[in-house]
């Protein structure tokens, strides 16, 4: 009988497959990991801290470098608690153009999970190339309304910078009609592909008590079964609106996570078709003071951001700035259960879990 | 729509079980002591079926630390917000919550790492965003500014 030890690994911080500055160590008996210990903390920026020194308004381009594949959802998610905290209303046709970035910016990051999870499955790059051409007309529709395409700091305590131009509405109009061809071939593509359900089918199943237990949240959650998504448990904004259906998956399987985001997409594009036939004309910032002071008290709003709960924890006590300002990454609480998803895995399922949550470590280490 | 669950009545839910542990409660939320707080979580977890853990935050307010759970319930869609306090400032500790939500895990040692809140029984407890070297906790309010 040979006698074996296990070997351990160092994984990241620099490395591709854990898309941005994460670290695991992972221990292996043979092939098979046997331990697996999350390190965070490459990118963390004390933004928390930061804000508490920043006025109201100033901490809303910190929150563009929080999830900066989803900024807008994040822009969204913080003015909101301000909003709520202060008691400020929105004009109607900014809550409206708020729900079509934020379904955008869904599709946007749904793509780049999407995209990353079958690079990290070894599709080198050509679905990926795919899901940018598509993601490359969504920046250009942010960067009509805003002139930007990463960090948008679209959005202002009361409303939203500025209205739409005019070439936005028949180029949102484009992209809508297109994009569901688009999805369709990226299931043709890659929903029926052997070496796709192979990698990913069965592996690293989260059950959906445990998943809940752990406070999963976003596609990872759903992905388990669980039917829960905050636009529609706990409309915010004017979700309660619309017409969407919340896809769920089965198994709670890596195949599911990514299959949850596909149907995602789609439900986006839905709801975006219905809040441009519906868009009021008017205008898109109430007036709100230069210096907003809000009074004591405390907030907390949440959102669904692409990656689950986003929530802004927000406390004021008169003065410009928050006494404290904390933001619920769900990008970090999400990776509460990797060591669990990966163990009796190999090394090549760990990314492919890993992929499959959808981590922004700018979010997870804020 | 999620529905916040009335803190008097669940407070007077909870004085039957464990009187003494809920020390105030106002419009949206609940107080309880720390000592008594695993044994009301746990109360609110079996019996209001409070199943998800939404979020844990910690607040520096020189006299005391507060902390806040967001509890919800993903089977009934209602919520409560679970508030302590913890007045000693060398080496606050409360009960860790890990043995009953595991999304706690990550949330207590981020509050341990930035705010200096010690949680007993947390089966990990050690900083998660800064180095074991580090000195002090930078999310307190006498922490000194850059």
């Amino acid at each position: 009988m040979l006698k074996t030890e296990p070997i351990m690994i160092n994984f990241g911080p620099q490395h591709p497959s854990t898309h941005g500055v994460f670290r695991m160590r992972v221990t292996f008996d043979g092939e098979v990991i046997v331990d697996l210990e999350p390190i965070f903390g490459y990118l963390h920026r004390g933004i928390e801290k930061l804000c508490e020194s920043k006025t109201y308004t100033q901490i809303i381009p910190y929150t563009d470098r929080l999830d900066y594949l989803a900024s807008m959802s994040n822009n969204f998610a913080y003015v909101m608690a301000v909003e709520k905290l202060a008691g400020i209303e929105i004009p109607e046709r900014a809550q409206y153009l708020r729900v079509i970035v934020a379904e955008l910016q869904r599709i946007a990051s749904h793509l780049i999970a999407v995209g990353g999870f079958l690079n990290d499955l070894g599709a080198f790059f050509t679905p990926f190339m795919y899901m940018f051409r598509e993601r490359e007309k969504i920046l250009d529709l942010f960067e009509m309304v805003c002139g930007q395409r990463l960090t948008y700091n679209y959005m202002r305590i009361g409303g939203v910078s500025h209205d739409i131009p005019p070439e936005f509405l028949p180029a949102l109009k484009r992209f809508v009609d297109e994009m569901p061809g688009y999805i369709d071939e990226y299931d043709q593509l890659l929903a029926e592909n052997e070496i796709v359900l192979a990698r990913s089918k069965g592996v690293g199943v989260l059950p959906a008590d445990l998943a809940i237990n752990a406070s999963a949240s976003g596609p990872v959650l759903r992905g388990s079964g669980v039917r829960w998504d905050i636009r529609r448990a706990d409309p915010y904004s004017i979700y309660d609106r619309f017409e969407f259906e919340i896809p769920v998956g089965k198994m709670g399987d890596t195949y599911d996570r990514y299959w949850v985001r596909i149907q995602e997409m789609r439900q986006s594009v839905r709801i975006v078709r219905q809040a441009m036939a519906e868009l009021p004309q008017g205008e898109v910032r109430a007036k709100v003071p230069a210096t907003l002071r809000p009074p004591q008290g405390e907030v907390y709003a949440r959102i669904e951001s692409p990656r689950g709960e986003l929530g802004f924890y927000l406390v004021g006590d008169d003065s410009p700035h928050p006494y404290r300002f904390k933001v619920r990454a769900p990008s970090l609480i999400n990776l509460t259960l990797l060591r669990d998803l990966c163990i009796g895995w190999k090394l090549a399922d760990a990314i492919a879990i890993l992929g499959s949550i959808d981590i922004v470590l700018a979010e997870v280490d804020r | 729509m999620t529905t916040p669950l009335s803190p008097a009545q669940i407070a007077r839910q909870i004085g039957e079980v464990l009187p003494e542990a809920v020390t105030d409660f106002n419009e949206s939320a609940i107080f309880v002591s720390s000592e008594a707080l695993f044994e009301v979580a746990r109360f609110l977890k079996e019996n209001l079926d409070l199943d998800y853990l939404a979020s844990i935050t910690a607040v520096d307010f020189f006299e005391h630390f507060e902390l806040i759970y967001h509890l919800t319930s993903i089977k009934y869609n209602h919520s409560v917000v679970l508030k302590t306090r913890c007045y000693e400032r060398e080496n606050p500790t409360l009960p860790s919550l890990v043995s009953l939500w595991r999304g706690a895990d990550l949330q207590e040692r981020e509050v341990y790492d930035l705010m200096g809140v010690s949680f007993s029984g947390h089966p990990n407890l050690k900083r998660i965003f800064l180095w074991s070297g580090f000195k002090g906790h930078p999310l307190r309010k006498d922490y000194p500014n850059a």
